[in-house]
């Protein structure tokens, strides 16, 4: 009898990439969720604007590279990447700026690289940085905690540039900034209902709500421990420090983990296996890097907040790392 | 009954997989059957090939030598049964290329009998080089899977003390059950082999690892060491996870030692053999048997029957599996050796062999690989969690598409045991060692190319060394000769008074010789006619030497 002929281990555990990619997915629902009821439906337009994009994009990238469509779109990445961009721009971004900000992701950062494993760049963080240097005044547009707008002026204000008074203004993570640059006390914004229990007001919760679908990643082991870790720890060391040095200028560590997108960046997006370092030391490294960056960025920088940048610029060193934190090799010393 | 309670270590990474054990288990081990022919392949073991020592036509007994050693690291090759040798020819052998090599082709008479059996002593009584002598004529290979001659195995070498010899019975990979099938069976025979292989390496101490999902095979063991009253002797239980049979693995767990990088077990003072060796090694110094046949699982939902059987070494695994009881209809792959480490046979003609220990023939549901295209790495490092060898696979696995191998040996691909934990896990479905194995194979190629040519160069440059050495040695002899001219001529220069003097003793002797001349001797009693004689010549001489003038 004959038989085919392949080669060994004959078996496998059945895990695939869109499996995944599907618990990322499933573990950013909770932190969604609170976006939507502290900031209504901004937040699941942007994603709707987003996707859709993305999978327009992806398709026809995939069509240009002559490579089979339905596999790649079905391992959901281009969703991944879609979702943390539309979480990552200003709520009442218009259209077209999602749009934009898209295909620099998926065309740009991640097809014309090679597609997925290849990109050295969070694809995600490469659409934000390229939008947020072109149309910055556009990337003010937050809205503002429990604002009463409705679903149509939603779809207005994105689409056909509908203004409303007193529905938006600065992100606490921006008024932090303002803080320190104008020599101001963090006592002279707090009554304004920018900062809440313990972050930035409504933030601290969809904060919370991250942190609640990441931890569970690493429960299921979609995600390492370190790179979290490395991350919130250099944050709140470097936030300590400062809080410590001038505790009317600088905000105590917790503002700064559950105010911006700390938590998010944290379990989502430095997380992206593809650009990040790959061993277990170098991610402590990786990630502690990105922390104090963002930290440094977000005090004393010109931009917002400045996880994206300091992703970027970690996604850079990561060759480097990598290579000097090889793991021990059993029977070496 | 207690079982030793003693400190384990663990190792980095490894699997708990799905066992698949039990459907082999039910039944003891199943009775030797003759097949309508044996094929005998002369490359059963690492090492040189045996040398075939019967010719074709011939009637061999069960026992009797067939093939010799073909070389230091090499063994024997004895008849399974009685029978007469067709034909010694090329035959497709079990290898993963399905590559045909010389086999000896035994037509079996069915009468199963016996050739003379070595007498034999006491192993006690023996040396430790005769005993190894004893079991290389046996033609005892590791029945682990890798086949190496177990009389160098035992060989302790330059080292003095061995400190632990490990009986490797982890058994670590699905489906396969045969180790536990014969210590069940056999525990007090395999704990004599193992006192005869303590005796050949003068060990210490030994300890017996075994996965704890075989209860039944540790307590059989214990008994058996608790009746031998060997106190040097443990048996270990062991964690079960996927592959603490492996060698370097399983010495990490029964003592913490870390085999080094490249480097043998010996290196550390551990000599590791299989459990089932232990029991061939026993049968062949305190019984006198040559290795003719070993147990084989047969298992996987593709076989009607799994079982485990006492199998004549070259029988054919198509007519095994049809004495078993054939194939289910929905078998998809049959492989030799288990799941995670094996090799697909393309054709089940192919014989069994000193080192097969599983026959795994497999349906569609319960083979897992290729269902989906292979995706790209998205360095998820799954791999790099299981990997018990602490390597990078995902890093290898660049360097391996890349080939780049300078950097992939840089990142220790030569550690790699290939023991499949890395494609288990990969949510993308890369066939990771695959290309380890690849790369690995284009570096033996390499190194090999490397040393035709450093070969070729080495006698290039000694060429032209010689033939600069010659032009040297040509341009030396000149010089000298030169100079020995010159000397010479200075030395006529400066020994003007010697030479003037041999110059006027020489002709001092000439005038004396002219003088004796002219004046002839004996002529004063001359007669006339004597007298009128000589003035004749004296007269031709001068006439002669007129003619041709002054000769000098």
């Amino acid at each position: 009898m004959k038989f085919s002929t392949t080669t060994s281990p004959y078996l496998h555990d059945n895990s695939n990439v869109s499996a995944v990619m599907l618990q990322v997915l499933l573990a950013l629902i909770p932190g969604i969720a609170a976006y939507v009821w502290w900031f209504g439906w901004a937040i699941i337009i942007n994603i709707s604007i987003a996707c859709v994009t993305a999978i327009i994009f992806e398709s026809a990238i995939l069509r240009l590279r002559k490579r089979p469509v339905y596999n790649t779109l079905s391992d959901y990445s281009a969703i991944v990447t879609a979702i943390l961009l539309a979480l990552a721009l200003p709520t009442l971004a218009p259209w077209w700026l999602i749009v934009v900000a898209c295909f620099f992701a998926i065309v740009i950062a991640k097809h014309l690289y090679g597609g997925i494993g290849y990109n050295p760049f969070n694809p995600a963080m490469i659409g934000y940085v390229v939008v947020l240097v072109s149309f910055p005044q556009h990337m003010t547009q937050w809205l503002l905690p429990h604002t009463d707008v409705s679903l149509l002026q939603n779809l207005q204000i994105q689409f056909q540039g509908l203004q409303l008074d007193g529905i938006s203004g600065a992100t606490p993570i921006d008024s932090l900034k303002t803080v320190v640059r104008d020599q101001q006390s963090l006592a002279d914004i707090n009554p304004a209902g920018l900062l809440g229990h313990i972050g930035g007001y409504g933030w601290e919760w969809i904060g919370a709500s991250f942190l609640l679908g990441g931890l569970w990643l690493i429960y299921k082991g979609i995600i390492s421990w370190q790179i979290p870790t490395g991350m919130l720890a250099s944050i709140a060391a470097f936030s300590m420090i400062m809080f410590a040095i001038d505790a009317h200028q600088y905000s105590n560590p917790l503002v700064q983990l559950f105010s911006g997108g700390t938590i998010l960046a944290a379990f989502f997006i430095a997380t992206d296996p593809v650009t990040a370092s790959t061993t277990p030391r170098g991610r402590l490294i990786y990630a502690a890097g990105i922390g104090i960056l963002t930290y440094i960025i977000r005090t004393w920088g010109g931009y917002p907040d400045g996880i994206a940048f300091a992703v970027l610029l970690m996604n850079m060193a990561v060759p480097t790392i990598d290579y000097y934190t090889r793991p021990r090799v059993f029977g070496t010393s | 009954m207690s079982v030793d309670k003693q400190q384990l270590w663990s190792f980095h990474g490894g699997l708990h997989l799905p066992g698949h054990k039990a459907m082999s288990t039910q039944q003891p081990i199943g009775d030797v059957f003759i097949p309508s022919k044996l094929v005998l392949p002369l490359q059963q073991h690492i090492g040189e090939m045996s040398e075939a020592i019967v010719s074709a036509g011939e009637h061999v007994l069960k026992g009797q030598l067939l093939a010799k050693s073909g070389g230091y690291i090499s063994v024997p090759l004895h008849a399974p049964t009685s029978g007469t040798v067709i034909e010694i020819s090329k035959q497709v052998v079990p290898h993963p290329s399905g590559l045909s090599s010389s086999c000896i082709i035994l037509k079996p008479d069915g009468k199963d009998q016996w050739c003379e059996l070595d007498t034999h002593q006491r192993y006690q009584d023996m040396d430790p080089s005769a005993l190894r002598n004893r079991l290389r004529d046996a033609g005892i290979v590791g029945l682990g899977g890798a086949g190496f001659p177990s009389f160098i195995k035992l060989n302790p070498g330059a080292r003095t003390a061995i400190d632990e010899l490990i009986i490797n019975a982890a058994e670590c990979e699905p489906y396969i059950t045969c180790d536990d099938s014969l210590m069940r069976e056999s525990a007090e025979h395999i704990v004599q082999g193992i006192e005869i292989m303590q005796h050949a390496l003068q060990a210490k101490r030994c300890l017996i690892g075994i996965e704890d999902n075989k209860p039944e095979a540790c307590s059989a063991m214990q008994q058996a060491v608790e009746r031998a009253g060997n106190a040097s002797i443990r048996v270990v239980p062991i964690p079960t996870l996927y592959p603490a049979g492996g060698e370097k693995q399983i010495i990490k767990v029964l003592t913490g030692k870390e085999t080094p990088s490249q480097g043998l077990p010996v290196d550390v003072g551990i000599v590791c053999h299989n459990v089932a060796t232990a029991l061939a090694i026993n049968n062949a110094i305190n019984n006198g048997l040559p290795l003719i046949s070993r147990v084989i699982t047969l298992t996987g939902s593709g076989v009607n029957t799994p079982g485990n059987h006492e199998v004549l070494i070259g029988t054919p695994i198509n007519e095994w599996i049809e004495h078993c009881g054939g194939y289910h209809d929905n078998v998809s792959q049959l492989i030799m050796g288990g799941p995670m480490m094996g090799f697909n046979l393309g054709d089940d003609h192919v014989p069994v062999i000193k080192t097969t220990n599983c026959i795994l023939a497999l349906t569609e549901d319960e083979f897992h690989r290729n269902k989906q295209a292979t995706m790209p790495c998205i360095r998820c490092g799954a791999c790099m969690d299981v990997c018990p060898a602490q390597l990078l696979p995902q890093q290898l696995y660049w360097q391996a598409f890349a080939r780049d191998f300078d950097k992939i040996q840089d990142y220790n691909l030569f550690d790699c045991i290939e023991c499949g934990c890395c494609s288990y896990v990969c949510p993308s479905q890369i066939p990771l060692v695959q290309y380890y194995r690849f790369a690995k194979t284009e570096i033996w190629a390499q190194e090999r190319d490397k040393q035709h040519s450093d070969k070729a160069r080495q006698r290039h440059e000694f060429r032209l060394q010689r033939l600069e050495a010659d032009k040297k040695e040509k341009a030396e002899n000149r010089r000298k000769k030169l100079a020995a001219l010159n000397a010479s001529k200075g030395k006529t220069e400066n020994q003007d008074g010697k030479k003037a003097e041999i110059e006027a003793a020489l002709a001092r002797v000439r005038q004396k010789q002219s003088l004796k001349q002219s004046e002839p001797q004996n002529t004063d009693n001359l007669t006339a006619e004597q007298q009128s004689k000589i003035d004749e010549i004296d007269a031709r001489r001068e006439q002669t030497t007129d003619n041709k003038g002054p000769s000098n």
